[in-house]
């Protein structure tokens, strides 16, 4: 057990060739170098694995390649799952570390490395688990609930995914070669300068989140593009259903808030390479400017995550509940108002800087306002169920389980928004305890009910219902013997980011976390045995009908999974329940007149400018300047010559429409007979 | 909301359309390239900002009084309004489906812009040169910072003003680069605005 921090990379005299790199940046710790060594044997596997059974050209030519935004959504969920594994192990070393280091023992992990698993976990988490996953759902699900056949702009929907993609290739990658960012996951300089952080890993931290930070950026305005321009004809504002409009509102946020990010990390860029003074000590720099600047984009951020799911919640409570959702209206006006109000919060994030009392008490009320929007949603989604029909499907029970915990850690957060309350708690476990309990039981339980409600149109099974709630009993009680607490140590005064403690008298309120985190592992391990026994069942768990959980909007009016062009003919919207209001009406399908679908063509532009931006990333993070150079030409150039092609489209002819529909009219027929 | 509008005196509503939805390509990339501009608005507004807060902070070094040349960013910021100028020609032209001259005036505000740059990158070089750094003090920070980052949108502005026109020149007036035409048109009037800003807010303001 090394005490020392011994950073893995020494300052070496930089080459021309390799920049910073050397053979010193590879790890020597024995617990990353078994990863490494376990995750080569496994990487190897895999494309073993893909070229034994020639996968290549299949997942080349309808999957990186494709435009079509439901294979773009699992691509993205995919992409959360896997990254959600990796934030997951650095919990579970968190917790074991902190349950050990007690009595004079210093745990298993050295301060260097405990650092920067504290500050992947946060990263990972936020950038590349919950962000992935709800871009993923809205990339699915809102053509569909809107009526339309693709998003505005499929190519640059292909682009946006692999550039998230990059910025998660990037991150993984500091794991084994350097390292990563040990400051915390927003990086506050003077610590993330280069004076205190002289080595690679915060370089990591910017490359990899302004590259992910385009694709969001670029997703966020093809969103907000596609819900404003191909509603199907009938569909007004106030016709659209509620995930829509949630999914308006944080593409709104992500448009208007991660430009904050990009400018931000920019500066801090050029503090660290060219040496300005943006943030630091001297020279009139001032690291509170990055503060308050990453915290405008930070605070609209977890609004970004939240929002999409308060829609999930809304489409499920209904459906579930066998009800129209209560109080529509107020529910779009609370949405759109907590969308303003997240932008005037952020300095809640730090009352200790010390802006005095007036601002102080202008920042805490703002923030204790959010909550009446927030509580309107959560009485409208209580009267929805209020005599209705529940049926206690596993969205609905992630539902209530949401309901519960969300207020709860809601009512928490109203206590830190009391400044002189935040002084005490300020960077306490209470925070740790206050913000996880509702990313957790808000955004993760939301995925959770999502993943469940849409996975039968997405595959067109359902999934195990058994797995399910072993995974749901798991984790809702794990969540709490994890996280509660971790409020009475944030009581006590127990500080965030600690790696050895001195008072014996904690160290049983550590152990009751550690469980709680296994049985959260043990929910992690239920779900993925869910979505293997379900594939494995897929016959007998089969879904014909398009509309298995008798739904009410637009997307269960097509078949599961939808064909390419998703809807054979425009839906004409008459009602908010677009689909409900159909099945009342008894509107048959026309079953001929099929017209050529106009679709757009796939390609390969956006790997290969993803790609690029990777080496990009890479060689600007190692100082190898000739490779980014070489680069960033290679970008431009690549990006011109893309726009070069002015063939981007091609007709799905009408007699393969037909057969597609006709084929799905004798399902139909199979089920209902 | 009730659940069923029925329009009163039709008897059997429209669920599906029946004739093609149409959606011409590229029906939507004004208001997405509206909307990406608003974000990159928002970059300018961040650097603006900083230089707001972080301005004053000279670090015992030169001040804007002590560094800027008000007839140099006179002649520079006459360069880049009339290129804007003449874009607006160009579109005039574009409207007026005269691929030649739609080309020329491209070709005189790349040529303006490129002069605008190049008055720019002798400042900057001047200032570097009698020691006014990036590095000297947060206020050179945030000046080198703001400024640079729209002289760099100008030139990615020239790269791909030179693209359209070959773009032009290979497929002429199409439904595509007239689109392509417009959104640049866009962007340059866009940095016009920023550089209004930049100059009235770090130029006349410091030299007052």
């Amino acid at each position: 057990m090394s005490t020392d921090a011994i950073p893995s990379t020494s300052a070496a005299e930089p080459t021309f060739l390799l920049g910073k790199l050397s053979w010193n940046s590879l790890p020597h710790d024995p617990i990353v170098l078994s990863t490494m060594v376990v995750v080569i044997i496994g990487g190897v596997g895999l494309l073993a694995l893909v070229t034994r059974y020639k996968l290549w050209g299949y997942l080349w030519k309808e999957w990186f390649t494709t435009v079509d935004h439901k294979k773009i959504g699992i691509m993205y969920m995919i992409l959360g799952l896997v990254m959600f594994l990796r934030g997951f192990a650095d919990a579970i070393m968190m917790r074991l570390q902190q349950v050990m280091a007690f009595g004079g023992s210093e745990g298993y992990l050295n301060a260097h490395h405990y650092d920067q698993i504290f500050t992947a976990h946060g990263v990972i988490m936020i950038f590349f688990v919950a962000m992935p996953f709800i871009t993923g759902l809205m990339n699915y699900v809102v053509p569909l609930q809107i009526g339309a056949r693709d998003v505005s702009f499929p190519f640059l929907n292909n682009f946006s995914f692999w550039m998230t993609t990059s910025g998660a290739v990037l991150t993984m990658a500091s794991l084994f070669v350097g390292e990563f960012a040990a400051t915390g996951w927003l990086a506050y300089p003077p610590l993330s300068g280069i004076a205190y952080s002289p080595s690679v890993g915060v370089d990591y931290y910017i490359w990899a989140l302004q590259i992910a930070g385009v694709g969001t950026t670029l997703s966020g305005i093809n969103l907000i593009v596609t819900i404003l321009k191909m509603r199907a004809p009938g569909m007004g504002l106030m016709k659209m259903p509620v995930f829509t409009w949630t999914s308006l509102c944080a593409n709104i946020l992500i448009v208007a808030s991660f430009p904050v990010l990009t400018a931000v990390l920019a500066l801090l860029t050029l503090d660290r390479y060219v040496g300005t003074n943006f943030f630091t000590n001297d020279f009139g720099g001032s690291s509170m400017m990055y503060v308050n600047l990453i915290w405008i984009w930070g605070h609209p951020e977890v609004y970004i995550l939240i929002l999409p799911l308060f829609g999930v919640f809304s489409e499920v409570t209904s459906t579930f509940s066998g009800k129209k959702l209560f109080g529509y209206t107020s529910m779009v006006y609370a949405t759109v108002v907590i969308t303003i109000l997240s932008y005037v919060v952020w300095l809640h994030h730090f009352f200790t800087m010390g802006s005095g009392a007036s601002v102080n008490s202008f920042f805490g009320i703002t923030t204790m306002v959010i909550s009446i929007p927030t509580g309107a949603k959560l009485f409208n989604w209580l009267f929805t169920m209020y005599r209705g029909r529940i049926r206690y499907e596993l969205p609905m029970m992630w539902t209530v389980a949401f309901m519960l915990t969300f207020t709860i850690g809601g009512m928490t957060g109203v206590l830190l928004a009391v400044p002189p309350a935040d002084f005490v708690l300020h960077n306490s476990l209470f925070l740790i305890a206050h913000f996880h309990n509702v990313i957790i039981g808000g955004v993760l339980f939301g995925i959770f009910a999502a993943i469940n409600y849409w996975w039968p149109k997405a595959f067109g099974f359902k999934l195990d219902k058994f797995w399910g709630k072993v995974s749901f009993w798991c984790w809702v009680p794990g969540f709490w013997v994890a996280f509660a607490p971790l409020y009475v140590l944030g009581l006590m005064g127990v500080t965030r980011r600690m790696r050895v403690f001195d008072d014996p008298s904690l160290q049983i309120w550590f152990a009751i976390a550690a469980v709680g985190a296994f049985m959260i592992a043990a929910g992690i391990a239920a779900m993925l045995i869910q979505f293997a026994v379900s594939i494995w069942k897929r016959e007998a768990l089969a879904e014909t009908t398009g509309d298995p959980w008798n739904g009410r909007t637009l997307e269960w009016a097509t078949s599961s999974p939808p064909a390419d062009y998703n809807f054979a003919f425009t839906p004409r919207i008459h009602a908010l329940d677009a689909w409900y209001d159909m099945k009342a009406a008894g509107v048959e399908h026309p079953a001929e007149g099929y017209k050529d679908i106009h679709m757009p063509s796939n390609t390969g532009a956006g790997v290969i400018l993803a790609g690029i931006s990777t080496v990009a990333g890479f060689a600007l993070v190692w100082h190898i300047w000739w490779l980014a150079g070489l680069s960033m030409v290679g970008l431009i150039g690549a990006a011109i010559a893309h726009t070069f092609n002015y063939k981007r489209d091609f007709h799905i002819p009408a007699s393969q429409v037909a057969a597609t529909e006709a084929a799905r009219l004798r399902q139909l027929q199979a089920a209902g007979a | 909301m009730s659940s069923i509008t029925l329009p009163a005196g039709e008897d059997k509503p429209v669920y599906y359309e029946i004739d093609e939805h149409p959606h011409p390509e590229g029906h939507s990339t004004l208001l997405g390239f509206w909307i990406y501009l608003m974000s990159d608005c928002l970059i300018f507004a961040i650097l603006f900002a900083c230089y707001a807060v972080l301005g004053g902070n000279f670090a015992a070094g030169p001040g804007p009084k002590d560094l800027f040349d008000l007839n140099l960013i006179a002649l520079n910021t006459a360069m880049l309004l009339f290129s804007s100028l003449t874009y607006g020609l160009a579109m005039i032209a574009m409207q007026n489906r005269n691929l030649r001259h739609v080309q020329m005036w491209l070709a005189v505000t790349g040529l303006f812009g490129a002069a605008f740059l190049a008055i720019e990158l002798y400042e900057f070089s001047h200032l570097i040169h009698i020691g006014a750094t990036p590095q000297r003090s947060a206020f050179l920070s945030a000046f080198f910072t703001l400024v640079g980052t729209h002289g760099l949108h100008v030139t990615f502005g020239l790269i791909w003003l030179v693209t359209l026109i070959v773009q032009l020149g290979r497929h002429g007036l199409n439904p595509a680069n007239q689109r392509r035409v417009a959104c640049l048109s866009l962007f340059w009037h866009f940095l016009d605005v920023i550089w209004i800003g930049v100059f009235t807010f770090v130029y006349l303001m410091g030299m007052l």
